[in-house]
């Protein structure tokens, strides 16, 4: 239980998605403009992965790998969570409106988010059982959605900077999240588990 | 058929106008993850370049029979499909490459630049042109990625493809190796680019609108300074909406 804990801790402050791995840069980019719609979209990623860790490890596993077929698992992953995707979208639509709502413009956006098929083939690839790869999924996500809303509310603020020219939009977002990163990597020494 | 004209216009989109990184600001998982050095940043953008260019001509020439319901999802199985054979050369012919590019070859997958293409050309036009933005597209993603990575090495490590560079006495910055560091050197080359693009603009506004008669009139004059300014809102809107573009 407590290297579960371990393990969950130092995917989300450790090994941020975000800041030191580089997963989910571009929704990490075109979403965190504000507070809340980076809320939304971190809570439909979390969702998303979660649930994606949990149905491709046993694919994986009792699937692909007995038949030899593991080498075709990217191919396999990423229709597995695009037909996920999909499905959420359908089942929240009909089953759990009010959610729908507030994630729905969300959820397309995250089959071609890296966050879900790498920590999709990351599980694969660590040798996690199921336990653990549903453990990594949620914390991968939850650091995600940390780093994103923390990021939101910087970019408020930035919003009444008044940078060189050359420097609006883009640029001055990568140099301010290259601070946030300096302040990630603080946690980088640290060895759990 | 194309003329060579339209071909050299798309090999300037592709690298410099419309540079999928610098400009269009697509694909930046792999531009940060993989640029710690050069020789990363070019195994990563030849392997990007294969599957742009290969799955570019599938869906050029499936165009007419993908039901466009279902478009993404044809797109993104023959994109893996792709990607999954670059993927086993890369592991069988350069094992090296392979382990320092780790997870993110099978992540071109979702890399928005190659989705992107096939969304916006390739399943508008024919087979030809397709294949020759995927080419071009794939230079400008890689040649982003070679400069990235070069400043990255040369300040971080050094080195330029694993020669040193400098005497013993020099410290590399490892600032510069690091995610910090790789946000950071994006951030100032797409200010650059920026730059320059806005001094292009600038150059191309100022430059003197021809008076056919020598006597111009005071009226004229006073005339063209607001001519020039609806110009620029007119191509500040335009940078506008590209942004917005990408940011969907």
């Amino acid at each position: 239980m407590i290297e579960l804990f371990l393990l969950m801790l130092s995917t989300v402050l450790v090994e941020n998605f975000i800041f030191s791995r580089f997963y989910g840069i571009c929704p990490f980019l075109g979403v965190s403009e504000k507070p809340d719609t980076a809320l939304g979209m971190g809570c439909a990623v979390m969702f998303v992965i979660t649930l994606s860790s949990a149905v491709t490890w046993p694919v994986y596993h009792f699937i692909l790998e007995p038949f030899g077929l593991a080498y075709m698992k990217t191919i396999a992953f990423i229709l597995i969570i695009a037909a996920l995707v999909q499905f959420i979208e359908l089942f929240l639509r009909k089953f759990i409106p009010a959610l729908y709502t507030a994630l729905g413009i969300y959820l397309p956006l995250i089959t071609t988010n890296c966050a879900v098929l790498s920590s999709a083939l990351l599980n694969i690839e660590r040798g996690h059982d199921f336990m653990y790869s549903v453990a990594f999924g949620f914390s991968a996500a939850l650091g995600f959605t940390m780093a994103i809303v923390i990021f939101a509310g910087v970019r408020m603020r930035l919003e009444f900077a008044d940078p060189p020219k050359a420097f609006r939009g883009m640029p001055l977002t990568l140099i301010t999240a290259a601070l946030a990163a300096m302040a990630f990597a603080g946690f980088s020494g640290v060895k759990l588990g | 058929m194309i003329s060579t004209k339209d071909i050299a216009n798309q090999f300037k989109e592709g690298i410099i106008t419309k540079n999928p990184v610098l400009v269009q600001l697509l694909g930046m998982c792999p531009t940060l993850a993989v640029t710690t050095s050069a020789t990363n940043a070019i195994g990563m953008g030849i392997a990007a370049t294969c599957v742009l260019i290969c799955s570019n001509v599938f869906i050029s020439l499936l165009r007419k029979l993908i039901p466009n319901q279902v478009r993404i999802a044809a797109y993104i199985v023959i994109i893996a499909g792709f990607v999954s054979a670059v993927e086993l050369l890369i592991k069988a012919y350069f094992p090296a490459l392979d382990k320092s590019l780790g997870l993110f070859i099978p992540l071109i997958v979702v890399n928005c630049i190659i989705l992107a293409r096939a969304e916006a050309f390739a399943s508008k036009n024919p087979v030809l042109p397709s294949a020759i933005d995927g080419l071009t597209m794939g230079l400008g993603f890689t040649l982003a990625l070679l400069a990235i990575g070069s400043i990255r090495e040369i300040l971080g490590s050094g080195s330029i493809f694993g020669i040193q560079l400098f005497g013993d006495s020099f410290r590399p910055i490892m600032f510069f190796i690091l995610p910090a560091g790789a946000f950071m050197t994006l951030g100032f080359v797409i200010a650059i680019v920026q730059f320059a693009c806005g001094k292009a603009e600038q150059k191309e506004l100022n430059k003197p609108i021809p008076v056919p008669a020598v006597k111009a009139e005071v009226e004229e004059v006073t005339e063209e300074p607001a001519e020039e300014e609806t110009v620029m809102e007119d191509s500040e809107i335009a940078t506008q909406s590209d942004e917005s573009e990408v940011q969907a």
